[in-house]
């Protein structure tokens, strides 16, 4: 069984099928706990640890999959490229709403890390998790910490973005859709756009923008680490 | 063979931004070497969008599944996770709303001021 299990077929067939599930149960809930992504990863892990199949017999698929991350995170660029006229002409306050936004995710995120006493691998692992997953994972393997729970925490972050979006906007008095959208996109990277989208065509304009600055900033402030 | 070229030319520019990883004197990701090289492509001309569209379409519209594997390694640090549960939920919502505060603040400073320059 196990021989059978480490063949790639089976893990790229598994994420597939599970993702697809994790799709229908999205549409027909309509909740954003129900993301499609944790519900594949938990039944991900159900089924291995059910039928007791290692992880690496599983990852000879999740290599493959693996093996498209990069691309996927280059094809950001894309989607800043056709924001571009927006960009231009707001450069000024997108740069640095995006700009505070990082510095304050990122130091925030290190202090706290070191008053709850996590040591620097863990650290390492939540510093980048206000950003893309993408770029997050590939900021916090480059400084030692482990993607995987980067995954999980960029995942929290965006679905309690998602959630708290309408009441932050309230708390914070902000009006400008412009405003609003940055700030969404820049805490809560994807899954906050999704929310910001169902706000105006502006928020989810910004929103998106905001992922793919945010994300570079946060790279450039992580050299400084 | 308009799908392939597309993926020749996304893989070739992930695999020049490896090279360029490992020549680089400080940590930088690679994925993110190859944002950085496809937005100069676009921006400069150099390449043209509708010779990626249809690759990047797919990649960006299923970006969450690439993540399934990444994600799924999870159990091999249940035991960190389960003694780190609450500072981790803790440290996600609060610096998400101070993450959130602190772009709105910097994004209306600059509008204002930059209305005031207009103003005089």
């Amino acid at each position: 069984m196990i021989e059978l299990a480490s063949s790639p077929f089976f893990g790229i067939a598994l994420s597939i099928f599970t993702f697809w599930i994790g799709m229908k149960i999205q549409k027909k809930t309509g909740l954003v706990f129900c993301n499609p992504l944790i519900i594949a990863i938990v039944l991900v892990i159900s089924v291995l640890l059910l039928f007791r199949i290692p992880y690496e017999a599983y990852n000879e698929g999740g290599e493959i999959i693996n093996m498209f991350l990069a691309p996927a995170t280059a094809c950001l660029a894309v989607s800043v490229y056709t924001k571009i006229q927006i960009l231009k002409k707001n450069w000024l306050p997108i740069m640095v709403g995006c700009a505070v936004g990082s510095f304050v995710s990122m130091t925030s995120i290190y202090v706290l890390c070191k008053l709850f006493g996590l040591d620097d691998t863990m650290a390492m692992s939540l510093v980048p998790k206000s950003v893309t997953t993408p770029i997050a994972v590939g900021v916090s393997s480059s400084h030692g910490g482990i993607s995987s729970i980067t995954v999980v925490a960029v995942l929290i972050t965006g679905i309690f973005g998602n959630i708290a979006a309408p009441f932050m906007i309230k708390l914070f008095h902000v009006k400008d859709p412009m405003t609003a959208g940055l700030s969404i996109g820049a805490c809560s990277h994807a899954v906050g756009t999704s929310k910001a989208i169902e706000l105006g065509e502006t928020e989810g304009a910004m929103s998106g923008l905001a992922i793919g600055i945010c994300g570079i900033i946060t790279v450039l402030y992580s050299l400084l680490l | 063979m308009k799908i392939l070229k597309q993926i020749a030319i996304i893989f070739s520019i992930c695999w020049i931004s490896l090279v360029i990883e490992y020549f680089l004197p400080f940590s930088f990701p690679a994925s993110v070497i190859g944002m950085i090289l496809l937005f100069l492509l676009l921006l400069t001309g150099v390449l043209k969008i509708d010779k990626i569209q249809e690759k990047s379409d797919f990649l960006l519209s299923n970006m969450a599944f690439f993540f399934i594997p990444a994600g799924v390694n999870v159990m091999n640090y249940f035991d960190i996770l389960r003694s780190t549960l609450v500072p981790l939920l803790v440290i996600c919502i609060v610096t998400t709303i101070l993450t959130f505060a602190a772009t709105a603040f910097g994004v209306s400073m600059t509008i204002k001021l930059l209305n005031r320059r207009k103003n005089k």
